[in-house]
């Protein structure tokens, strides 16, 4: 009896009635449906294995000493031996890249949105920060081993390193952070110039604050995808098996540097070190996002600490 | 406190567009005067441009004198932002900072306009939550956000924020129009109490309201869509909503368009 339609005429002869889904669109939403979650099975069969393999295998060597010490002296069939040289080379040379690129990304951004009224000025810094997303991370490190290193004579060093992986950061960090200030309504800037405070401030005050969950979810982004670049150091920051806390004085290391260079070797044990190095990558870029986010929460009133 | 306000010979543009043309008044102090007219034709414009916030938009311009007692805003040496903490506006929607408190947000204009004790600027947030009547219901939970208020409370609190920096006019760009019946209500006799200290321009789009609350109305028109809008008639309230001197005004006032 449901499938009977409720029929009735309209004033105007026309005859209207409540519609049944019909089955054959009831089999294409089962099997669109059933593609969305084939979809996403795929996309997560490929990063659950290769979290699984980084994770199974990196913690057999995954012990304090890892943590500790650095290469110097392990021979190249010893067993032992650590990272130490490289965590404190990516944290430093990451850290660097970040200071460099956050704040004139963040200027950049604070200009496109609030200053540039899409002018021609505007328009070209947009244009250019697309071209620069686009830049592959060997040709950034190629420009500052080609300018930095060989046409100014400054040596390799961690510094070198950041300053290419500010280059890869920098247009994250502009998209990103345009985007979360193009969300702040034009109300909080109208509500706040008509409180009589001037448009610097009202940028201070109003739209940072307000965007400021975003900016640091898209800064961590850029930091994310920089940490793993392999290449770019590979010219800059050459690489040593001792550590070096300086990074602005002689080659560091880095932890992608680590792991390409270990595993390159023919033995179980560097093996083993590459793995346990990878893995200590990616504990470090979840660690990074971690505190990101707590600051971020921490910051945000609007739940009413 | 309270000054008044002439415009002379007033035109608005957006970009090439005309918005509204020769608008001459005098806007008397210490009492509401109402904007009343049909959609588009340039009230809140005009509103905006009585303390320069209608140049904060790309490509807005304006052409004529404003006075705020004898003072004319628009002369080339004025600090628009001087000019905004003199006139104080409220928007149609309520708009509290979304990452401040209700405390911070009373204290927003003063804050960000420079140093005051804590002790003075905790009795000016308080004496403008109770000028705005909302200092009952929230003084509890001051640390608590804005966000977290109805929206009659959270127009309040934007009306707490406008006069905690002492504004001379109190522009209000339908203030109600997004509210309930009780909220409005609570608007409007704020309104009436704010009326002895304060300046106070309103546009709204409730007749009733205009009539209600004000002791002056404008009727805006415009003489057809695309063309700017222009003052129709500014008289008493009394007299505009039973002896308006235009048809025009009569015809809008009775329903019979717009």
């Amino acid at each position: 009896m449901t499938s009977t339609p409720i029929k009735e005429v309209r004033e105007d002869g026309r005859k209207t009635s409540i519609q049944h889904i019909s089955t054959s669109r009831r089999i294409k939403d089962r099997v669109v449906q059933g593609l969305v979650y084939l979809a996403f099975a795929l996309a997560v069969v490929p990063l659950v294995s290769v979290l699984w393999l980084v994770v199974s295998n990196g913690l057999e060597r995954f012990d304090l000493e890892f943590l500790t010490h650095s290469m110097n002296g392990i021979g190249a069939r010893d067993a032992h031996g650590g990272a130490y040289h490289a965590i404190i080379g990516t944290l430093e040379q990451v850290l660097l890249a970040s200071l460099i690129s956050v704040p004139i990304g963040l200027f950049t951004a604070i200009y496109l949105v609030e200053y540039g009224n899409n002018g021609r000025l505007s328009r070209a810094i947009s244009f250019f920060v697309d071209v620069m997303t686009g830049v592959p991370s060997v040709v950034a490190g190629l420009f500052i081993l080609a300018f930095w290193i060989l046409f100014l004579g400054f040596e390799y060093s961690g510094w070198a390193g950041a300053l290419a992986l500010s280059i890869l950061m920098m247009p994250t960090v502009v998209r990103s952070a345009e985007e979360m200030l193009r969300l702040v309504p034009n109300d909080l800037r109208e509500a706040s110039y008509a409180l009589g405070v001037p448009k610097w401030r009202t940028i201070l005050k109003v739209v940072l604050p307000t965007a400021f969950t975003g900016i640091v979810t898209g800064v961590m982004l850029a930091v994310a995808r920089v940490a793993g670049e392999t290449a770019p150091l590979l010219m800059t920051v050459f690489f040593t098996n001792s550590i070096n806390n300086d990074p602005f004085n002689g080659p560091q290391m880095g932890l992608p540097l680590f792991v390409f260079d270990q595993a390159a070797r023919p033995n179980d044990t560097a093996i083993d070190r590459a793995w346990t190095g990878a893995l200590t990558l990616i504990l470090i870029v979840m660690l990074l996002n971690l505190v990101a986010r707590l600051i971020a929460w921490w910051r945000a009133p609007a739940r009413g600490r | 406190m309270s000054k008044q306000i002439q415009v002379s010979g007033l035109d608005a543009y957006y970009g090439s567009h005309k918005a509204i043309e020769d608008v001459s008044m005098t806007i008397e102090p210490r009492s509401i005067t109402a904007f009343i007219g049909p959609s588009g034709c340039g009230k809140s414009t005009f509103l905006r441009t009585l303390n320069r916030m209608h140049e904060v938009i790309p490509g807005a311009r304006v052409e004529g004198k404003v006075l705020l007692d004898g003072e004319d805003l628009y002369a080339p040496t004025v600090e628009p932002v001087s000019v905004r903490r003199m006139i104080g506006m409220v928007f149609q929607r309520p708009n509290p900072f979304p990452t401040m408190s209700i405390y911070e947000n009373v204290a927003a204009g003063l804050k960000l306009n420079g140093r005051l004790s804590k002790s003075e600027t905790d009795g000016i947030v308080e004496d403008s939550l109770k000028g705005a009547n909302l200092w009952n219901e929230v003084k509890d939970r001051l640390n608590k956000p804005g966000a977290g208020l109805s929206g009659g409370q959270q127009q309040r609190l934007c009306i707490a924020r406008a006069i905690a920096v002492r504004p001379e006019v109190l522009l209000m760009d339908e203030p109600c129009s997004a509210l309930d019946p009780i909220s409005t209500l609570a608007i409007e006799d704020l309104m009436a109490k704010l009326k002895d200290q304060y300046t106070i321009v309103i546009v709204t789009h409730n007749m009733q309201q205009a009539a209600r609350v004000s002791d002056r109305t404008a009727f805006f028109n415009l003489a057809e869509q695309g063309k700017p809008g222009k003052v129709i008639e500014m008289d008493e309230t009394s007299r505009m909503f039973t002896n308006p001197s235009q048809k025009a005004t009569e015809d809008y006032i009775t329903g019979r368009f717009g």
